[in-house]
């Protein structure tokens, strides 16, 4: 078992003709993922790496293969018409790997893709990795390895330094995902921790915040209330300075919240573990385990 | 990307807001001949990207243009957190009877944009949401209907009983929403919006943030950047396409990912340093970033040692060694440098450093107690 992506997921690629599409679609199929089919309008009728079909619409790609996830490598314009096109299109799960995705264009989207039944990871985000039976999105499979923690992060770079730190002590993975660390995305801590604790192969799960927001201290209260499972958590940005902030509206809207100690205090309150440093997730998963 | 005072104005006149007249002086003779064609006292306004300027004094009164000139001189040049005041706003100083707030930031927890007013708006409005909440009044905007009439109206009644006011502030709001919107805006803010002692709706002082991701596709906004009030080198990296932020300490950073640059410089802490940048090279491995980030971080004299901590996933570690060899090929290292990488062709990047005279670390910790330590020492050696 696992959350979200497994065995079964059948994968359309949007963009997969495009520089990152096509290099990160090849990666995927290496690791195992069944690429079902890729989009790129103007190419449909041609196959990717000779096997794999090109379609015009994320419609006809469905309809044609039964495809079930997306997952997005347009550039930034496009990215908010490529997500609405794949939640229209009936797929369940939407990734969508673009950085720097207009946050406006967030807002009309997150209402959209929630009405068309989808779930959305991402935007700005490095995706999912199910090790051993599937990986949707950029995380590099020979870091990871089959196991029962269950990873989840705002952030790409600094998922791998703990899950590479987590395999090499022995500590494999159940699924690993990252949200994205925009203002607004699809899914967040809630949602993922959630998923795992209702999943019978995690046994812990290994939490990465950053400054910024509420999402980690309202995460931290889901914890303290509907989980069983052992949680860990770290926050980046301990040290980080406050910013030169213009204009009042952040503060009022969000109070003196979004600081690291604030977070950690909250991840202490519902009993979780707080890693100071990366390197602390190890023993401290291993203490719960 | 934050957007002046008077930059700002310009934006929400362009759409109807009544603001009192303003223009931009360099010179405190400027300012002088503004304030005389005015004919009327104005307010000199420090122009500068940061919140708090009235309270370091960067916002004086001034009731003739002789007093214009005075106080623009004290203004320009004046240092306000760190940022230098290169440019003042003269404007029309307005008669105040009350002031409210009226802001829009995009919201996180509600994923839409969110309207606040109080009738308590000025200066101290962030006190004000801190003890009073109950005088803030939230209001979230679904962004595929737009700010209808009667939304506008119902906060237009919450600052104002009277009907006529309520009415400008409303209309005042259905414009500031269409400039939050138009101008791809992350913040947009009237504080204060001001009734007249003669019962006028006004905007008095204003701010935007536009959401960097919204440049691309709004040249003419992209054009209001003003270079000349940003730290140099964080200039100096944007324009290299790297993310980057000075800070005070000696160890300088270079890191691929956000996440991943803030955990290191937390460790640096950890380890009895102090960081002197957040320093993100992205997602790519052009090997151009990284003599880019050497330049950058090298012309900090404050710098002690050199730490490079890269995790290759899109990022080829091998990128970032040619890289380190090119850039310290052009411009020898007077300071010690620091490299852990790991990841994408790790075997290829080690090759690469150990032939051209460099060692390399794959654990992280290490690496940041050793950048640490050699900081320190220089910092010692520096002081003799």
């Amino acid at each position: 078992m696992s959350v979200f992506i497994d065995k079964g997921t059948r994968l359309l690629v949007q963009g997969i003709t495009g520089r990152d599409g096509s290099f990160h679609a090849k990666q995927m199929m290496e690791y195992g993922t069944q690429v079902v089919a890729g989009v790129t309008p103007g190419k449909g009728g041609q196959k990717f790496e000779g096997s794999v079909p090109i379609f015009n619409t994320v419609a006809e790609a469905v309809e044609a293969t039964g495809a079930n996830t997306s997952v997005i490598y347009v550039p930034p314009p496009f990215a908010a018409d490529a997500m609405m096109e794949a939640a229209a299109a009936g797929l369940t799960l939407v990734v969508c790997i673009t950085e720097g995705v207009p946050v406006l264009d967030m807002t009309r989207v997150y209402p959209y893709v929630k009405e068309h039944g989808a779930r959305l990871v991402g935007p700005n985000c490095p995706g999912l990795i199910t090790p051993g039976e599937s990986k949707v999105g950029i995380i590099p499979g020979r870091i990871c390895a089959p196991g029962t923690v269950g990873v989840v992060s705002r952030s790409g770079t600094l998922t791998y330094e703990v899950v590479y730190q987590l395999t090499r002590a022995g500590l494999g993975q159940s699924t690993c995902v990252g949200i994205g660390g925009d203002p607004i995305n699809g899914t967040n801590f809630i949602d993922v921790l959630q998923a795992f604790e209702q999943d019978p192969k995690t046994t812990a799960v290994a939490m990465m915040g950053e400054i910024g927001g509420t999402d980690e201290q309202e995460a931290a209260a889901f914890v303290k209330q509907h989980m069983r499972k052992p949680v860990v958590g770290f926050i980046a940005g301990q040290t980080a300075p406050p910013g030169r902030r213009m204009g009042h509206a952040g503060a009022i809207i969000s109070g003196s919240s979004g600081t690291a100690e604030e977070k950690l205090q909250a991840f202490r309150d519902a009993g979780m573990g707080v890693a100071q440093r990366p390197a602390d997730f190890v023993p401290l998963l291993r203490e719960r385990m | 990307m934050n957007l002046h005072e008077y930059q700002a104005k310009e934006l929400l006149r362009a759409v109807g807001v009544p603001i009192p007249p303003g223009e931009v002086a360099t010179t405190p003779e400027q300012a002088e001949a503004i304030a005389r064609k005015y004919g009327k006292p104005v307010m000199i306004k420090a122009q500068v990207h940061v919140g708090g300027r009235g309270k370091a004094g960067g916002v004086k009164y001034t009731p003739t243009p002789a007093a214009a000139k005075e106080k623009a001189a004290a203004i320009l040049g004046m240092d306000i957190k760190g940022l230098t005041v290169e440019k003042v706003l003269v404007a029309e100083a307005a008669d105040i009877g009350s002031e409210a707030y009226v802001g829009i930031i995009v919201d996180r927890a509600t994923k839409k944009p969110v309207f606040m007013v109080s009738a308590a708006g000025g200066i101290d409005i962030e006190e004000v949401a801190a003890t009073t909440p109950e005088k803030i009044h939230y209001h979230p905007v679904d962004p595929r209907y737009g700010l209808q009439p009667f939304e506008a109206m119902q906060m237009g009644f919450f600052l104002y009983s009277d009907v006529k006011q309520a009415r400008a502030a409303a209309r005042i709001m259905q414009q500031l929403y269409q400039a939050f919107i138009a101008n791809g805006c992350s913040l947009a803010e009237i504080n204060p919006l001001v009734v007249t002692p003669q019962g006028e709706v006004i905007a008095v002082d204003a701010k935007m943030v536009i959401d960097d991701n919204e440049l691309d596709r709004l040249p003419a906004v992209a054009s209001l950047r003003d270079e000349s009030s940003e730290d140099k080198s964080e200039v100096d990296a944007r324009n290299a396409n790297l993310t980057f932020i000075k800070l005070d300490g000696n160890v300088g950073c270079v890191v691929n990912g956000a996440g991943l640059a803030m955990a290191t410089m937390d460790l640096v802490k950890f380890y009895g340093g102090e960081p002197a940048n957040f320093l993100d090279i992205g997602g790519s491995s052009n090997p151009e970033k990284v003599v880019n980030a050497l330049r950058i971080i090298t012309a900090d004299p404050n710098v002690k040692a050199i730490l490079f901590n890269i995790f290759g996933g899109i990022t080829r570690t091998d990128d970032v060694a040619n890289g380190i060899v090119t850039a310290t090929k052009q411009n020898p290292l007077k300071v010690p440098i620091v490299i852990r990488l790991t990841g994408t062709n790790e075997e290829q990047a080690l090759e690469i450093l150990t032939r051209n005279g460099f060692s390399a670390m794959t654990d992280m910790d290490e690496a940041v107690q050793r950048a640490v330590q050699l900081a320190t020492q220089g910092s010692a050696g520096g002081a003799k």
